[in-house]
């Protein structure tokens, strides 16, 4: 498409993965779906709505509850060539299969000399928000990115939930995509993309001066308001969203410290073994000398995700704590 | 369709039993083709002597994998198959070189009868570059994926879900493959062994299930560890043709793989087989070995499936006098001939403990 014309159309998150699900079944043939309920059901939050109609059941699979079996027969098919999707209803769910991520997928290419990639892509929900309590609402993304040998996304914008897909299956190591629960139903204008989506890069969403709000997943929007109230304050605030937290895109990270000289870092999960912690350790490791200011945490409650919405609200990082740790810092 | 069911109803005892005919025409058509029956698929002596040949190229490797880790040139856990040789030969007469092999952590034998050289395997013992996993996995990771050898898994049942993926692979392309997957009776106290079953039931999967039940989970005997003993029993509620087998007499273990993997070919969907067998030595090299009755082991080492099968051999005088010798002294030097090459073979360089993480470095980290 010409760089002139206007392509842009009103969209979802939602959507845009359903999109970027649909361009890669219709180009390769050996990418199929499957998972709970992705099938006849849409998906237990309508991302694959559809899907079953236009690509029929042997590529829209509808799995039993299931998740280890599920997972490790995503990964004998990618040893086998095929390119599956594999649909987890929860990071909390991903657990039941962790054995076949962490003990497979992860470690078969190191294990076997290099002889078995595993081409495999797993999406999942993340994060809290929708009063869904103790069981469905952590955010677990920071324990994957803990593993060698996979690859950890998490899309934030309607461009990286559309485009990053692409790139995952291209990708001849296990990539795991982490959807955060509230951004399903974010709207917006969707036009064509830029530039090819990479993997490998941070991005800065707003440029500033005197911070940086490092983020990502479902917590980019809240980093942005924020920078908006900053704004008002005076305080121009640089928004990066860290798009991979596996490999960690360390440039990107320490070239927006030496603009701004500080740094919060917003993250849904607990602070205690956080990938917060990892990317402050960073900082403190690699930007120590650009700091006018001790680094700032802004995580989740170290608490189960309680029910109750004011207690969840009360769990998670808001807007006016991240425009608090801000102030801390520069003021 | 519908997958051919045969349930075994009756109790489990220590003798096994010979397998019975499935129900459905579609797997008996199979079944005749490639049973007992059937003369191009007979075994016949010289047949009889490369089954015999093969057990005891594994149980000499094996002794002498023994040998070198008393004389500390082999680490980590080594989990020795001696006594369960039957199984890895016999089943593998059933597959070919397109089918797939899944494994557990007890695998020289079935690595080594699916083909990797000797050479490879004890190479990788030794951690050294040519081995058949480069030196990264040991005794328990042994991998080869030009022959389909995907390991090699050592969580127990780990490798049940990831033989179902490659056998799915298969059904969606409509390759007429069989994958083949090896586990222990400790399987089935883990949830994936069940969620896999039922779902390569289900979908029809080209797989077969190969239970190597050898009456311990590590230390904890059978009766200790399942609330229902008769493994293949349960394996039936799953809507599989399954069935028990003597697992120390190598004719009857590829008797019974070959009617498997034939109902498997003929779209019958998954084939499960129990192979009642035995470990002769202990768990690992590190198991002391305090929970079997030696009663109990000798009661066993009378059912040798290498001197089952020579003696019958010996009665039907198919095997002349120098013959066994021969084969000993061959085997003998593949062994001396791959000790000797891991021994020369050089290590992996601490610079290359990076490489095979991830197929491209990563550009940031």
């Amino acid at each position: 498409m010409g760089p002139g014309r206007t392509d842009e159309r009103k969209t979802t998150y939602r959507e845009a993965l359903r999109e970027g699900l649909r361009e890669a079944m219709r180009s390769d043939d050996r990418v199929f779906l499957m998972g709970e309920d992705v099938g006849r059901y849409g998906g237990c939050f309508g991302v694959s709505l559809g899907l079953l109609e236009e690509f029929g059941p042997e590529r829209v699979r509808d799995t039993p509850l299931s998740e280890s079996a599920f997972v490790g027969a995503g990964i004998g098919a990618a040893l086998a060539g095929m390119r599956p999707i594999v649909e987890i209803m929860t990071v909390n769910f991903s657990l039941l299969a962790l054995d076949q991520i962490l003990n497979n997928a992860a470690t078969l290419l190191h294990m076997s000399g290099g002889q078995l990639p595993v081409p495999l892509v797993i999406r999942m929900t993340t994060g809290a928000g929708r009063q869904l309590a103790a069981q469905h609402s952590h955010s677990l993304e920071g324990w994957y990115a803990h593993i060698p040998g996979i690859r950890v996304i998490a899309p934030a914008t309607l461009e990286d939930a559309r485009h990053m897909l692409a790139p995952a299956l291209a990708d001849p190591d296990p990539v795991l995509i982490f959807e955060h629960g509230v951004l399903y139903n974010a709207s917006g204008e969707l036009g064509p993309p830029a530039a090819a989506v990479d993997l490998d890069h941070a991005a800065v969403r707003r440029s500033g001066t005197d911070i940086s709000l490092i983020t990502y997943g479902g917590s980019l929007p809240k980093a942005l308001m924020a920078a908006d109230e900053l704004a008002v304050d005076g305080i121009s605030a640089e928004v990066v969203d860290l798009r991979t937290l596996r490999p960690l895109d360390g440039g990107t990270i320490a070239a927006s410290v030496a603009r701004t000289h500080r740094a919060v870092v917003v993250d849904e999960a607990w602070r205690t073994g956080s990938l917060a912690a990892e990317v402050s350790a960073r900082i403190a490791e690699g930007s120590f000398y650009e700091l006018d200011a001790p680094v700032e945490r802004v995580c989740s409650a170290e608490c189960p995700m309680p029910y109750a919405r004011r207690l969840e609200e009360a769990a998670l990082p808001q807007v006016t704590d991240i425009v608090a740790a801000a102030h801390r810092a520069v003021d | 369709m519908s997958p051919a069911r045969e349930t075994r109803t009756r109790k489990t005892s220590k003798t096994t039993e010979a397998p019975k005919t499935a129900k459905t025409p579609r797997a008996s058509k199979s079944v005749r083709k490639s049973g007992k029956g059937a003369s191009a698929d007979r075994p016949g002596a010289a047949h009889r002597r490369d089954l015999l040949h093969a057990m005891l190229r594994i149980r000499r490797f094996e002794e002498r994998c023994v040998e070198l880790y008393s004389a500390a040139k082999i680490r980590g856990f080594v989990h020795l198959y001696i006594g369960e040789e039957a199984v890895a030969v016999g089943v593998n007469e059933a597959l070919t070189a397109d089918d797939a092999v899944v494994s557990t952590y007890r695998e020289h034998g079935h690595a080594l009868a699916r083909g990797i050289p000797a050479e490879a395997v004890m190479a990788e013992m030794y951690g050294r570059t040519t081995g058949c996993s480069g030196g990264r996995g040991g005794s328990m990771h042994l991998f080869d994926a030009n022959r389909r050898f995907y390991g090699g898994n050592a969580i127990v049942a780990g490798g049940i879900p990831l033989a179902a993926g490659l056998a799915l692979a298969d059904r969606m392309r409509g390759q007429p493959r069989v994958t083949c997957c090896f586990f222990g009776d400790g399987a089935f106290a883990e949830g994936e062994f069940h969620e896999t079953a039922n779902l390569a039931a289900l979908w029809h999967l080209p797989l077969l299930l190969v239970c190597e039940n050898n009456r311990y989970a590590m230390g904890t005997a059978l009766e200790r560890h399942e609330a229902q003993t008769d493994l293949a029993l349960r394996a039936a509620s799953y809507g599989m043709v399954s069935w028990a087998v003597d697992g120390m007499d190598a004719e009857a273990v590829e008797t019974a793989a070959h009617r498997a993997a034939g109902g498997i070919r003929a779209g019958a969907g998954p084939h499960f087989l129990e192979l009642r067998t035995y470990r002769f030595r202990a768990h690992s090299m590190y198991d002391p070995d305090r929970y079997r009755d030696k009663a109990e082991i000798e009661r066993w080492k009378a059912q040798d499936p290498i001197e089952r099968l020579t003696d019958r051999m010996r009665e039907r005088g198919e095997l002349d006098d120098k013959e066994p010798a021969e084969a000993e002294r061959r085997i003998g030097d593949e062994v001396d001939q791959a000790v000797e090459a891991a021994e020369q073979a050089p290590e992996e360089s601490s610079e290359s403990l990076l490489r095979h993480v991830t197929s491209t470095p990563a550009e940031v980290s």
